[in-house]
């Protein structure tokens, strides 16, 4: 009896992501093989189709040992990354929480920290960046910018200085992750604050010990997000230079692939330490909190 | 010890505890007994929502102030923000070249039809993997993740043979078929959203539903779904945002057959110029017009998020009320 119970359960969970594998086996298996392929090859386009030829690791070996741009270009986009990720995550935790507060004109607040979620994206951004419109004028007039390169060796002010002069492109990447937080922190049960509160728990000790735990799963989704938003928007550099690799008649597809496929490595490793250090830290709250 | 000193000990004392009492009285009128009820804090707060909002807002007000913008507006630095005229133009120009209603209609299409698929599919399957135990789950979950950080890039040009092979190219079907598989554009972490939300309902209520006769997929339409309904909002929301806004694999999906809006910006330049060269009205393509152009493009989201947003907030706090 329990046995079928399990084995019940197990082909209603199989029935309900059958769409999923078989979307997989339809749309992505093939071209992510495919285009595996491509990257130990040298592939050329002529009018009688696809032509390969076979080189071994050789693409691979040519991104870092040959090619001057790549290996520049991903160190210096993950540097800019490491500042840029914590940035989106704790600020939009932070404005999820301003936008749960019991504050006057609570809806027009929330409608505004969500428009990024409608406008962020693609050719408007890069219309308004053009146009000046994602920077803000006042940091300029303080010296912020000046006073970081005075202060900071350039390696590190640079990155630093990006950030400012992007800053509200950052704030506006934030849009999605907002939204999730909001959803996580409604889940939470409002008489646990008030018996928190009861039992003399400031607001600073009931976040620590109610919220932060509540929307734990929020931070992962969220980070996860954040990395691969920032990761493979059109304004990654890296992109940049893959894009510009696949239609150069030269090093072509395959070597497009295999730069495209070094990045997605990247992208992983960031992703797994990224999760690393979410889940360390979780261990360290918890070991100080007893 | 002296008395003098004895005095003045005592004195300074008093003076301290005294302070220690108006702090105290103080602090509870702007620090608030509990939490976050006092002045001090309620003006914090304001500030910086008002603060953070204005950030938010200014690329806005920025595009529709500029595009209300005649050339000698334009060209002169002494008007920042208020034009002197309201220069309805802009708007008209830019309506023509995009041709607007005609372009409207196909991204509709191209947005609406992939946006439903998305959010019924990725529901199910989401349920799956939050509330069935099977073997392989594990593997599959992380197979699908995978396919979340694949950058598009990778997959382009063979994804783009594979839909040739189907033939599915210049008609919005590269968009609408994956999307009814729970695939598409970021279809992975429409799951893992929904894969969320669903780990947050508590497994009591399904044993109840269950226990009163109800099946599996009977529990998850009656039962799940209504309360889920913030996570639906936010999908579908997200899915047809994102498939307007999309300008990567569109032009190589619908080829020359159909067009976008923000397809459309991409080329406006041209599109202008071939618009107005030749006849007798001498005008160049300026920033107001531009501006105006994407406030046109970006305008039926905004009215959409509009209705969306009062919908989906009275919808996070009925469930956040209801919610366990």
């Amino acid at each position: 009896m329990k046995l079928s119970k399990r084995k019940r359960e197990a082909l209603t969970g199989y029935l309900l992501i059958l769409p999923w594998i078989a979307g997989f086996l339809l749309f992505m298996a093939y071209p992510l093989i495919d285009s595996f392929f491509m990257s130990f090859n040298k592939v050329t386009i002529t009018p009688y189709g696809i032509e390969t030829r076979y080189l071994g690791w050789s693409n691979y070996k040519d991104a870092f040992l040959t090619d001057p741009e790549f290996s520049e270009k991903l160190f210096l986009f993950l540097k800019s990354n490491v500042l840029t990720i914590p940035i989106v995550i704790v600020f939009s935790l932070f404005v999820a929480l301003l936008i749960n507060q019991p504050v006057r004109g609570r809806s027009l607040f929330r409608a505004i920290f969500f428009l990024p979620v409608v406008i962020t994206s693609g050719e408007v951004v890069q219309e308004l960046f053009a146009q000046g419109a994602a920077t803000i004028p006042l940091v300029e007039k303080y010296g912020f910018v000046t006073m970081i390169q005075d202060n900071l060796p350039p390696s590190w002010a640079d990155p630093i200085i990006g950030i400012i002069n992007q800053f509200i492109l950052i704030l506006w990447y934030s849009g999605v992750q907002i939204l999730i937080f909001l959803a996580g922190l409604q889940k939470v049960n409002a008489q646990v604050y008030e018996a928190a509160a009861i039992d003399g728990a400031s607001p600073w000790v009931s976040f620590w010990k109610i919220t932060l735990p509540e929307v734990k799963p929020f931070i992962l989704v969220n980070l996860i997000y954040t990395v691969i938003d920032l990761f493979t928007n059109g304004f990654s550099d890296v992109i940049q230079l893959i894009q510009d690799n696949m239609f150069q008649t030269d090093t072509g597809l395959g070597y497009a692939s295999a730069l495209a496929w070094i990045y997605f490595a990247v992208i992983f490793a960031v992703l797994l330490v990224a999760a690393f250090f979410f889940r360390s830290k979780e261990h360290r709250i918890s070991a100080a909190g007893r | 010890m002296s008395k003098i000193e004895i005095a003045r000990r005592r004195r300074t004392a008093d003076v301290r505890a005294a302070a220690l009492a108006a702090l105290v009285k103080t602090r509870s009128v702007l620090l608030g007994r509990k939490g976050s009820d006092g002045l001090m804090m309620k003006i914090v707060i304001y500030a910086l929502l008002i603060s953070i909002g204005f950030i938010y807002v200014y690329p806005l007000l920025f595009m529709v102030s500029q595009s209300f913008k005649n050339l000698d507006d334009l060209l002169d630095p002494t008007v920042a923000w208020i034009p002197r005229t309201l220069y309805w133009a802009n708007y008209g120009e830019a309506w023509q070249v995009l041709h607007y209603m005609r372009t409207l209609g196909s991204t509709l299409l191209v947005a609406v039809a992939p946006a439903v698929c998305q959010t019924v599919s990725c529901a199910i399957v989401g349920y799956g993997f939050a509330k069935f135990r099977f073997p392989g789950k594990t593997f599959l979950f992380g197979l699908m993740l995978l396919t979340f950080i694949v950058p598009k890039q990778v997959v382009m040009i063979p994804t783009f043979l594979l839909f040739k092979d189907y033939g599915m190219l210049e008609t919005p079907l590269p968009f609408i078929v994956p999307g009814l598989f729970a695939q598409g554009l970021r279809g992975a972490l429409f799951i893992l959203i929904y894969c969320q939300f669903f780990r947050t309902i508590p497994d009591a209520l399904e044993e109840a539903a269950q226990m009163d006769g109800a099946g599996s997929l009977r529990t998850f339409f009656r039962i799940i779904l209504p309360i889920s309904l913030p996570a639906i909002v936010v999908v579908f929301l997200f899915s047809m945002v994102w498939h307007w806004n999309e300008t990567y694999l569109a032009p190589l999906y619908l080829g020359n057959a159909m067009t976008t809006l923000p397809l459309e910006l991409k080329t406006f330049n041209d599109a202008f110029k071939a618009m107005y060269t030749g006849s007798s009205k001498v005008t160049d393509v300026n920033e107001a017009i531009r501006m105006a152009a994407t406030l046109l493009i970006v305008l039926p989201l905004l009215v959409l998020y509009l209705f969306a947003q009062k919908w989906f907030t009275q919808v996070v706090d009925k469930t956040g009320l209801t919610g366990e």
